[in-house]
């Protein structure tokens, strides 16, 4: 077996009274990406927060690089780093000032030499003397990607760290999350992006605060079981509404200008289509994950999120 | 729809959703409601201008009948209250310079034979003036008490003609501020509230503000122990607090001519104590506000009492007893009592060790009580 850099089992979280994570087991290898995927309101945030101490779970015990989650969580403060969801550093400080601050924190050696080689690689080094509050949106990821790996963490908790940011922007922060696992930094990020889903080693699907799924990618498509038909063609848009309900089918959805019409008895689906056969050009795919998440979350039932 | 029904109803909508948003800030609405009336009954009740009961030390050379007639006119006016017996006149003295009695009475060997003999005999009154106001009216009742006292007691052969001066030569001395300055106890008492008033408000401003501006999260991520917090957090205003300190003591001499005759070292230390005190305090209130709204509101809460009750504003003897517990318990009224003490009365630490002890015992409490409250997570 190898060592996990989080082992958590029965986490339950509940805000006054309000169940809000249900009994999360969690086994992570040192040295992976897994993506933790959910709708919002699903539990992904006070998961991750459980795991590094910042919030005290209601139940469930575990360890995250091998310290006790509930009376270590200085020790994992120390070895881990946590990106926030919203851009959480001080906005009337620096750049420079920013990473100073945190330096001095993690108490680093060679703090100038450390702030400085953080600052060219960022390629921020022009405009160190900035106010955070005036980066822009994807500069502000990317400041915060480097801040919290500073110290150079073991585990990486990333709480979507992607959004609101540029498709380009976006890869390049994949890539240095690839770079990172590289050298041995174990990832755990929560997005609502397919593409970032695809590039975890592993993914894990909460909804109302259980876990619906996990596994790879290819896993979870195929755990779900689902059959999709493509529909395409001029007339779609008017199929949904005649399609949505009928029996055996799951659910339909757009996907650009085609149609997902997606179920678990072939035949069935088959028939239901019967009478649409003119109306578009209709071909069996492979369910992508996005499929599978539509699937999940209506599994879960009724629509219980809660945006913020 | 047009016009000023258009607009009416959109003062309507405004005023419902004002209306909607205080009715969820308890806060905000129960210190509308419920502070008004507090400070009502405390203050209605609490503040006197004229301080009556004031505690007097008496050392009496010759104790006679007359003597004892004129002592308790002296308490039955209401003003004086014999609360120490002093063993000598510099035991009197001291006492009063310790701030333990507001009076010091001191009658001299002889004084029945000298009265006897017509020969005016002093009546000493030593007064502690640094607050002009409260032992104003208590001085100017004094001569009215022994006169009164004496008319009753002095008849027959020893009765004097109603136009004749005073059989008794009264020497009130009042110590510390002679000429009654308000200025001489407004001045450093001033250096006390305006310390309270910005430290605590910054302070209290400290964790709010990170967890507004969402930066707690990022704080509590990273390894930071509750007193490194505190102790970083308060450190800077430690500075900010000395250089107010040092332009109002720059005022005091050179504006308002204050005197000073204590020892500067030990009014430093004073300040130092002061300003840690009221930062830990501030450093409380920001672990329990929830909004820099809030924290604003309970700084305004606690400063209220602080200048009412602390006997900055008015005479802290002349409140009635639950008050002054109440005003014991503000770090302004051991200030003040610090500050005026070392200004005015050139008093040493031996005469203060209690008001350092009464602070210092605050800051314990109150940042004991912070590093509790200190949320080390975000539950």
């Amino acid at each position: 077996m190898t060592e996990c850099a989080i082992d958590v089992k029965g986490l339950c979280k509940s805000f006054s009274g309000r169940q809000v994570v249900s009994n999360v087991d969690i086994s992570m290898p040192k040295g992976e990406v897994w993506g933790f995927l959910g709708p919002n309101g699903s539990g992904k945030t006070t998961t991750i927060r459980m795991i590094c101490g910042l919030l005290e779970a209601s139940a469930g015990e575990g360890t995250c690089l091998g310290y006790d989650i509930r009376k270590e969580a200085r020790k994992i403060k120390e070895l881990s780093g946590y990106m926030t969801q919203h851009f959480s550093f001080w906005q009337d400080l620096s750049v420079r000032e920013n990473l100073q601050f945190v330096a001095r924190l993690y108490n680093l050696s060679a703090r100038q030499k450390v702030v400085q080689k953080t600052l060219d690689e960022l390629g921020l080094g022009d405009r160190q003397d900035q106010l955070c509050g005036k980066l822009s949106g994807g500069w502000k990821q990317r400041l915060a990607l480097a801040a919290v790996t500073m110290h150079k963490p073991q585990l990486l908790l990333l709480d979507e760290p992607t959004a609101g940011v540029d498709p380009q922007a976006r890869r390049d922060f994949w890539d240095e999350i690839h770079r990172l696992t590289n050298e041995g930094v174990t990832v755990l990020v929560s997005t609502h992006y397919m593409d970032e889903a695809e590039r975890c080693d592993q993914i894990v699907y909460l909804a109302h605060g259980k876990v619906l799924a996990r596994g790879t990618v290819d896993d979870v498509i195929a755990q779900c079981g689902l059959i999709t038909f493509q529909g395409k063609g001029e007339n779609v848009r008017r199929l949904a509404d005649a399609l949505k309900g009928r029996d055996g089918i799951e659910h339909v959805a757009y996907f650009g200008t085609a149609l997902h019409v997606s179920g678990r008895d072939r035949d069935k689906l088959k028939c239901q289509l019967g009478p649409f056969m003119d109306e578009a050009d209709w071909q069996e795919i492979a369910p992508s994950l996005e499929d599978t998440f539509i699937d999940l979350m209506k599994q879960a039932g009724v629509d219980k999120r809660e945006h913020g | 729809m047009n016009g000023i029904g258009a607009s009416l109803l959109r003062v309507y909508a405004i005023l419902v959703k004002e209306l909607v948003q205080m009715r969820r800030d308890r806060m905000t609405f129960a210190m509308m409601l419920a502070l008004p009336i507090v400070q009502l009954v405390l203050f209605g009740y609490a503040i006197n201008m004229d301080p009556r009961h004031l505690p007097t030390a008496l050392y009496v050379e010759d104790d006679s009948a007359v003597v004892r007639r004129i002592v308790s006119a002296f308490e039955q006016s209401g003003y004086y209250e014999f609360s120490h017996r002093a063993d000598s006149p510099a035991h009197g003295s001291k006492l009063l310079a310790e701030g333990k009695v507001a009076f010091f009475i001191y009658v001299p060997a002889g004084f029945t034979a000298k009265l006897v003999r017509n020969e005016r005999p002093q009546w000493l009154i030593e007064a502690d003036a640094t607050d002009p106001a409260a032992a104003s009216n208590a001085i100017a009742r004094a001569e009215g008490i022994i006169s009164s006292a004496l008319r009753t007691e002095l008849k027959g052969p020893l009765s004097r003609p109603k136009s004749s001066e005073m059989p008794v030569e009264l020497i009130i001395q009042r110590k510390y501020n002679p000429q009654g300055i308000t200025q001489y106890n407004i001045v450093p008492g001033l250096l006390g509230v305006i310390l309270t008033m910005t430290c605590v408000m910054i302070t209290s401003m400290a964790m709010t503000r990170e967890s507004e501006r969402g930066n707690l999260e990022n704080l509590l991520a990273m390894p930071t122990r509750p007193h490194e917090m505190m102790i970083g957090k308060i450190t800077p205003y430690i500075l900010v607090g000395l250089v107010q300190t040092a332009v109002i003591l720059l005022a005091a001499r050179y504006l308002f001519q204050v005197p000073f005759f204590g020892s500067l070292a030990l009014l430093m230390s004073a300040v130092m104590v002061f300003i840690i005190a009221n930062l830990c305090l501030g450093f409380t209130f920001s672990t329990i506000a929830a909004s820099q709204m809030q924290a604003m509101q309970m700084t305004f809460f606690f400063f209220l009492p602080s200048i009412l009750l602390s006997g900055f504003m008015f005479p802290f003897r002349g409140m009635p007893i639950w008050a002054q517990q109440l005003g014991e318990l503000l770090p302004l009224t051991h200030f003040l009592r610090l500050v005026r003490g070392i200004m005015l009365k050139g008093n040493t630490f031996s005469h203060l060790h209690l008001e350092f002890l009464a602070l210092v015992l605050f800051i314990l409490a109150v940042g004991l009580l912070a590093i509790l409250r200190y949320r080390r997570t975000l539950d």
